[in-house]
């Protein structure tokens, strides 16, 4: 009994060792990444070539799913609001939906499975195939030519992305709303402009979009880096990247909201 | 010449007669490494690579010939002892340093670590665009230069997956000389060839060595090709150098574990079985 506690105890205290080590090594790698993003703008060349297979590879699955989430959420908006005879604030309801919430975390989320999982499993096989170490060797430093490029290409693509998703989301729901139920246009579009404001909800869903950007690139980017290099612990490390990503995006969600729109939730 | 590793240092001597022996390009000095604590690779191993030579490191699969080549480019940092290039200890070198260092190194990777992204030009041409500021003009005639010497110009434009593993072993070391280092390390480079490009790329790697005045380690299991191109060897076994001499000496060698490798003998010191428990006795083990 007490060797069996014993045993819990030590493999407690060694995952947690492990944990924090990894958490160092992260934010260590973090810190190098920053101070080796200098070639990267330098060089634009490696930047857009990142930028086309981190966005716009990604551009079908975001816009498709912004398109289907505006739709069905303007479906189930007029379901609510017809009950109180609100329907005219259906524009409201999707755009602050999309602008606040679900453009920046579907979007996330979406990057983090399509993107992110991509650049970890592309810098793990790297490492795999010594491509890295070769890079080493020949005196480039494979987080200024590799892991910066992808890191800020994440950063740079993600926020974009998502304002593309909330665009593609609010036609979506006009299209729902407008030209299948037959809400009147005017009252769509001009209670959406009335409501939503510029810099309290677009400029906190853009902020949102950016942390959550930092977040997913550097888990996708460190997550190749690190992972073991056999098939295995690429398949682990891709695995990692989108599970984390999520809890991450959704974490940090949260607490950005609570810090954003507090002062309308309570009152 | 020949000697057993209790002589290391005199045949070391002997082997750079008239080639500045004074300051030997390499210098191993008493290293060990293991990747874990647990388990080491290197064991107290001391060897010298004068300058413009052409040595091989030699000894079976696991021996710690590779991490050798690691050790020299600064990939792993020694536990204990010292590895000197160009008499300048590894361990002591900035960032920087190290960075300088391998500018004027190349190495050849045992699977060839080729960017599977680029393109046979690109990835030779990448060492060059790196590290130079040459038109792209120049950059071209240069590489095609390189994938001439390997016979690969006409692969110039596939991608590493389209080539054969010969092939790739041949663009590699294209890539390796891009820039005509001062220092080469091949690691395998006979691995996957047929004759025809087996004996090429030797002759190569010998006229390179001589034409430019590099200094090179060959890590190989190919003793034939070997004895044809190298100036010294080193046989390698359980972390140390177990034996060394020039080709003359290694031919004529009546020390068991030259004559084992050379011969390709089953029995001998060099153990074919990694150690384990008797085999009889696993068997017995796994009985009700």
């Amino acid at each position: 009994m007490i060797d069996g506690i014993t045993h819990w105890l030590i493999g407690l205290g060694a995952s947690v060792r492990a944990g924090v080590t990894r958490l160092g090594f992260a934010t260590r790698f973090m810190i190098a990444v920053f101070k080796a993003s200098g070639p990267t703008f330098a060089r634009p060349r490696l930047l857009i070539h990142e930028l086309y297979h981190a966005g716009v590879l990604s551009l079908i699955i975001v816009l498709m799913s912004g398109l289907f989430i505006g739709m069905v959420l303007a479906l189930q908006g007029y379901e609510t609001l017809v009950r109180f005879g609100a329907t005219e604030a259906m524009g409201v309801l999707v755009a602050l939906s999309l602008v606040r919430e679900l453009g920046p975390v579907v979007a996330g989320l979406l990057f983090a499975s399509r993107a992110g999982s991509a650049i970890t499993a592309e810098i793990g096989l790297m490492k795999t195939t010594e491509q890295l170490a070769a890079m080493e060797v020949m005196a480039v430093d494979p987080v200024a030519r590799v892991v910066a490029p992808r890191f800020w290409a994440g950063v740079i693509s993600l926020p974009l992305l998502a304002a593309l998703f909330s665009t593609l989301g609010i036609y979506g729901g006009y299209l729902v709303a407008v030209k299948l139920i037959g809400i009147d246009n005017g009252a769509f579009w001009g209670q959406m402009q009335a409501a939503v404001d510029w810099r309290y909800d677009v400029g906190n869903g853009v902020i949102k979009s950016v942390v959550f950007a930092c977040a997913v690139s550097l888990i996708a980017v460190f997550e190749g880096f690190d992972a073991t290099p056999t098939a295995e612990g690429v398949s682990a490390a891709t695995t990692r990247t989108v599970v984390t990503s999520a809890l991450v995006i959704l974490a940090l969600d949260f607490i950005l909201t609570v810090f954003m729109f507090r002062g309308s939730a309570v009152g | 010449m020949f000697s057993s590793s209790a002589s290391n240092g005199a045949t070391a001597e002997a082997v750079g007669s008239g080639v500045n022996n004074d300051s030997p390009t390499i210098s191993l000095d008493n290293v060990s490494f293991g990747y874990t604590k647990e388990r080491s690779i290197l064991s107290g191993i001391s060897l010298k690579v004068p300058r413009g030579k052409l040595v091989a490191v030699m000894g079976g699969s696991g021996c710690g010939k590779t991490t050798i080549l690691r050790l020299i480019c600064g990939q792993h940092a020694a536990s204990t002892g010292t590895v000197n290039v160009n008499g300048q200890s590894i361990a002591s070198m900035s960032r920087d340093e190290l960075f300088a260092h391998r500018r004027k190194l190349g190495m050849l990777f045992q699977f060839g670590a080729l960017f599977t992204d680029m393109t046979v030009f690109d990835n030779i041409a990448f060492p060059i665009r790196e590290h130079t500021d040459l038109p792209e003009v120049i950059i071209r005639d240069l590489v095609l230069m390189k994938l001439n010497a390997v016979g690969l110009r006409g692969t110039a434009l596939l991608k590493p997956s389209e080539l054969s593993g010969g092939m790739a072993r041949r663009v590699a070391l294209a890539r390796t000389i891009a820039l005509d280092p001062e220092l080469v390390l091949y690691d395998e480079p006979f691995a996957g060839l047929d004759p025809i490009s087996l004996s090429v790329v030797g002759q190569l790697i010998r006229k390179l060595n001589d034409a430019l005045g590099m200094t090179s380690v060959l890590v190989t299991h190919d003793i034939a090709e070997s004895l044809k191109i190298v100036d010294y060897i080193y046989f390698v076994s359980e972390g140390k150098v177990v034996a060394e001499g020039d080709v003359a000496s290694i031919k004529t060698s009546n020390d068991p574990f030259v004559k084992q490798f050379v011969n390709g003998e089953p029995d001998g010191p060099v153990r074919f079985h990694y150690p384990a428990p008797p085999l009889t006795e696993q068997f017995a083990e796994a009985r009700p």
